[in-house]
């Protein structure tokens, strides 16, 4: 069983982050067989990530959130664009995540706007992030403006980008757990 | 199993009335916490080490000294000796000397410390946070059993045909307490010298301090010093009380909503329900204490949290009073179906006996 994470960080209901996350999620799924898609809508748990940035730990129902993500073979993100950037919420999100917790994991990034103007989100923005996280972006990013709802192209891209998540996937070692930090004392005083 | 008290020493204002304590009073209100811990019967008061405001507790030896002249039978301790930072020559000097003062009523808890910028204050580095804990202990542990040290490491001058004065009382060292948030690798100390493991216990749910002490009593257990229900374990715990669980509640709420540490996120009924905060009358803590020994076995040492976040000194004083009732049930019910061979948190009493009973009491 091969597992996916999407995690999007749409606000509205109904929201084109979900629309997109959805169509990504769904293009992966006929390219992977017997995929087990969890979806994590982070507008669902805002306050238990709010409470986690305050106290330095999640609450249960976060805890859940975050193991299904970073136990994920692969993740699936998409933010809305707010000034430039992808959103607080979802920083704020991958700011509770533990260090390492995404290292090596293939991520396909998404975003949406208002306008096509703010496509480079995606390159100036995401993919900085996930290469600090060293996760493994696939090339092609999906941006999906309000006007691409109504033209050709993004379903094309949308393609793309699954193909090469599809890629990383198959013949693929399961996600490993990340390293709980343990060094045998004799090791510890030699200094390792 | 030891009860008492444990505290930060924040300077912080009270909430409900604006009012921010002079360090003066801070400090003589620390004092006066710690001379009521012992008139109600508490075994124990230990006292944070920090470098930065708005804590004052920067030099725990003078405090506690002074704490040791006006009482008879409190075990002084820290909570935490920044075993990074400090230069643990002067640890060892330092704590030899309070244990003469104090007639071997001393111990200490060891920890790393949080705060970036106090470690560059100090001439260090916090990356090396891990290595210089266990550097600095090993150079401790050597100061107070060798009267004579030649010793070389990374994070200091070396020494040679160096004695730290005065020697431990008796010539047996003050028992060490480990503390760590998250480190498997204190843990892992704690567990290789047989010394006590304390998990703070106050701000995290209970699950995540489980996984560390479970680790640290196998662990205890492979390196030897006894099986793994016979480590030492240490828990803090936050409490505030009122005869009548409403009243308690109702009182707490601002200090708990504007609290440093966790203020202005979850709410009290959260965070009561996801960590081990109690909020409530004597009996709801005596119930939600005695889960602790269910969740992480039978244990040594049990410190409250009492006078954080600008609580006024008569309201802490009043909490202690109330603690103080509870604590005779506590060590009965605590002592129902204790194994015998589970043993009582080292003393410099049994760690004597120890020694001069030819047993190792490394």
């Amino acid at each position: 069983m091969t597992t996916l994470a999407v995690v999007q960080a749409g606000l509205g209901s109904p929201s084109s982050t979900q629309l997109l996350a959805t169509r990504l999620a769904e293009a992966v799924q006929r390219l992977v067989p017997d995929l087990e898609v969890r979806t994590v809508h982070l507008r669902d748990v805002a306050r238990d990530i709010a409470d986690n940035l305050v106290t330095g730990f999640p609450s249960a129902r976060l805890r859940e959130v975050v193991e299904s993500v970073v136990g994920a073979d692969a993740v699936i993100a998409v933010t809305p664009t707010f000034n430039a950037s992808y959103s607080g919420l979802f920083k704020s999100f991958v700011d509770v995540l533990e260090p390492e917790s995404l290292a090596g994991k293939p991520v396909l990034i998404g975003a949406t706007g208002g306008t096509e103007r703010h496509s480079l989100v995606l390159d100036h923005a995401l993919r900085p992030l996930f290469a600090y996280l060293r996760a493994v972006v696939v090339p092609t990013g999906v941006y999906a403006a309000s006007s691409d709802w109504g033209a050709e192209g993004l379903p094309g891209r949308v393609d793309r980008a699954a193909g090469e998540l599809a890629d990383l996937l198959v013949g693929r070692a399961p996600a490993k757990p990340v390293d709980d930090g343990f060094v045998p004392f004799d090791q510890l005083l030699a200094g390792r | 199993m030891q009860f008492g008290v444990f505290t930060v020493g924040d300077v912080t204002p009270d909430p409900t009335t604006g009012r921010t304590p002079t360090e003066a009073e801070r400090i003589k209100a620390m004092v006066a916490i710690a001379l009521k811990a012992e008139e109600v019967g508490l075994d124990v008061f230990a006292t944070g080490e920090h470098h930065n405001p708005p804590f004052v507790p920067s030099s725990p030896t003078t405090m506690l000294g002074y704490i040791a002249a006006r009482t008879e039978r409190l075990i002084l301790s820290t909570a935490t000796t920044l075993i990074t930072t400090n230069d643990p020559v002067k640890i060892a000097e330092d704590y030899a000397m309070l244990q003469h003062l104090a007639d071997g009523r001393v111990d200490l808890i060891m920890g790393r410390g949080n705060t970036g910028p106090v470690y560059p204050w100090f001439g260090k580095d916090i990356r090396d946070g891990i290595d210089l804990a266990i550097e600095n202990y090993a150079l401790l542990r050597k100061l107070w059993r060798e009267d004579v040290v030649d010793w070389e490491g990374k994070h200091r001058t070396p020494l040679q045909s160096f004695t730290s004065t005065p020697r431990p009382l008796d010539d047996v060292p003050p028992f060490v307490w480990h503390g760590s948030i998250r480190s498997p690798q204190i843990a892992e100390q704690a567990a290789y010298y047989g010394d006590g493991f304390f998990a703070n216990h106050i701000f995290w749910p209970k699950e995540h301090f489980q996984r560390l002490i479970t680790f640290y009593r196998e662990r205890y257990e492979h390196h030897g010093h006894g099986a793994a229900h016979q480590a030492i374990v240490g828990l803090g715990g936050q409490v505030f009380m009122r005869r009548n669980s409403q009243d308690a509640v109702r009182e707490f709420r601002p200090y708990f909503d504007n609290a440093p540490v966790y203020g202005h996120g979850p709410s009290l009924e959260e965070f009561t329900e996801q960590t081990p905060l109690t909020v409530g009358s004597p009996q709801e803590v005596i119930d939600k204490t005695l889960t602790f020994r269910e969740h992480f076995g039978d244990y040594q040492r049990q410190l409250f949290l009492m006078d954080h976040a600008g609580l006024p000194l008569k309201t802490v004083l009043e909490q202690l009073d109330l603690l103080g009732e509870i604590v005779p049930t506590l060590r009965r019910e605590f002592a129902v179906g204790r194994p015998a061979d589970v043993p009582a948190a080292p003393t410099h009493a049994s760690l004597l006996k120890a020694a001069v009973g030819g047993v190792n009491s490394r």
